[in-house]
């Protein structure tokens, strides 16, 4: 593994999930002040905060960077504020890991916090007929579920899936949740649970299908160089963030779009989803097999065999496989989303790339309480922003 | 007043209904929606530096790459069209142009009628009192439709 552009975690903290109806502020504070807390350093050593912006929350949400830095008072501190909807908690950890490696920051903050609306989201009020994220509502009346269906459905009609393969996932990611005190939904979930609840979108139930949520994740990173001169011996490091956009031709059916470019005759490489992993694994200088656990996107149940796969955890078609024989649950081979998920937290987008980092960097230090991965040494996060926005991070101890 | 299509230059309407595309007159490469500002624009292709399209006629059938439905109303911008609502099927085509396209499934059709493959026809029907829209409508074979 290159070691030439890690650095070092050093404090991660959050907020629990749920729907507090509280500002967005408070949490991101309250998550920040945690991984200081955790990192042992001083609010006024910060001397960057990088703010993951939320866009349902005024004009305090879209300079989030400023909002987290005014609320835990005025450092001097550089700010950046990143966007890149589901993706967001990665770019603002990339903006980070960027000025720390150029020698232009040695101790980061990277914060992302939510307060979240109830029910689908939907498009900002208003009549848009040039844009796509509107017109796949008024004129298909195309949800969010309904993508994530459409990617389920596809799992049954070519790899022989079935829903209650989906509602494993669930009972699986309801179980790992159990102990996790940032889970919002700590309850055992049954397949009949998952099958008994209405259909949103078919193949989906409401119990496959994630749901948003509030709440704040915070990560404090550094140089590897200041990690060992504060005493840190067993560090955490990142050693890959990739942020990769698609490569055109864009040939998967990608949410909010209402169609894809022209495969032109071919099948790329990659699709864009594998092609955020293989970034993530060349960057890191790793490949699937040297991966002991994985926080993988669950918007749906079904999309977590996607990740699977998509990562190279298994062949394609293979991950309801994986997932029969229990290697995706904890004590299996390669065990899936030990946090609970998206499935125990829902969504709370700004954060939610970023929890998935304090999930692994807990895991890797062994302080995963009641839903430990054994002997964890090595980590990755995967999710996808709207609009092409890659999100992998690779950690390890 | 007769109804008009939904957006102006995405399809036509009549007894043969096709989506119209812009094809890159550099590149060759064909997109659907239209090119904004067609017949000027901008080709997406990274090796193309094309900025002049023409509008072409799509496949009018293709295959199902996938499907569904919306058994809740969906939110605003959504107009349901009935009093109480009625879940409508979805279903991604793949052209034979290579581009994959969204759309509702002509009324009448569910998720029962469809599958991974199959093959579905461009139709043009109601999406409200005054806008025209583009579904996708299962082909029945010559026979099929008695055995059913």
């Amino acid at each position: 593994m290159s070691a030439s552009h890690d650095i070092a975690v050093l404090g991660v903290g959050m907020h629990p999930w749920g729907k507090w109806g509280r500002p967005f502020t408070e949490y991101g504070v309250i998550a920040a002040r945690a991984a200081l807390d955790d990192a042992g350093i001083d609010w006024r050593d910060v001397d960057l905060v990088v703010g993951g912006e939320t866009v349902r929350n005024g004009y305090a949400g879209y300079v989030a960077g400023a909002t987290f830095a005014q609320a835990l008072g005025w450092n001097g501190a550089r700010v950046a504020t990143s966007y890149a909807a589901c993706a967001t908690g990665a770019q603002a950890l990339d903006t980070a890991r960027a000025r720390i490696l150029a020698g232009l920051a040695e101790v980061a903050l990277v914060v992302g916090a939510d307060t979240t609306p109830k029910g689908f989201l939907a498009p900002n009020a208003g009549e848009r007929w040039d844009d796509p994220d509107w017109l796949r509502f008024r004129l298909l009346g195309m949800t969010n579920p309904a993508y994530f269906a459409l990617y389920a459905r596809r799992r049954m009609d070519l790899y022989g899936a079935t829903p209650e393969d989906f509602a494993q996932v669930k009972v699986k990611n309801a179980r790992h949740g159990l102990a996790n005190p940032n889970a919002r939904y700590r309850k055992e979930v049954t397949v009949e649970d998952v099958l008994g609840s209405a259909v949103v979108s078919d193949p989906l139930h409401l119990l496959d299908i994630c749901a948003t949520s509030d709440g704040a994740a915070a990560v404090v990173v550094s140089s590897t160089e200041y990690a060992r001169k504060i005493g840190l011996d067993r560090l955490v490091r990142v050693n890959a963030v990739s942020t990769v956009t698609p490569t055109f031709p864009n040939t998967v059916l990608d949410m909010p779009n209402i169609s894809t470019d022209s495969r032109q005759g071919h099948r790329p490489e990659r699709t864009f989803k594998e092609s955020i992993a293989h970034a993530a694994y060349e960057e890191a200088g790793i490949g699937p097999v040297d991966v002991g656990l994985a926080e993988v996107y669950d918007l749906s149940t079904a999309l977590e065999l996607d990740w699977m796969e998509d990562l190279g955890l298994c062949e394609r078609g293979q991950a309801e496989s994986l997932l029969r024989a229990g290697e995706t649950t904890l004590g299996g081979r390669i065990p899936v989303n030990p946090s609970g998920g998206l499935a125990c937290f829902g969504e709370a987008v700004p954060a939610q790339a970023l929890a998935q980092v304090c999930e692994v960097t807990w895991q890797l230090r062994g302080h995963a309480t009641g839903r430990q991965v054994e002997d964890a040494r090595v980590g990755i996060t995967a999710n996808q922003g709207l609009f092409g926005h890659g999100s992998a991070v690779v950690l390890s101890t | 007043m007769s109804a008009s299509p939904a957006v102006e230059g995405w399809f036509t309407t009549g007894p043969e209904p096709t989506l119209l595309g812009s094809r890159c007159t550099t590149c060759t490469t064909v997109y659907f929606p239209p090119v904004r500002g067609e017949p000027a624009g901008f080709c997406r292709h990274p090796a193309c530096d094309g900025g002049e399209f023409e509008t072409t006629e799509l496949s009018r059938r293709g295959t199902v790459w996938s499907y569904t439905d919306a058994q809740y109303q969906p939110p605003p911008p959504y107009v349901a069209r009935t009093e109480p609502y009625r879940p409508f099927a979805l279903a991604a085509v793949e052209l034979p142009e290579g581009i994959t396209v969204l759309g509702q499934v002509a009324d009448g059709y569910g998720v029962r009628d469809l599958r991974v493959g199959a093959e579905v026809e461009l139709v043009v029907e109601p999406l409200d009192e005054q806008l025209l829209v583009w579904r996708w409508k299962p082909v029945t074979e010559l026979g099929e439709e008695a055995d059913q």
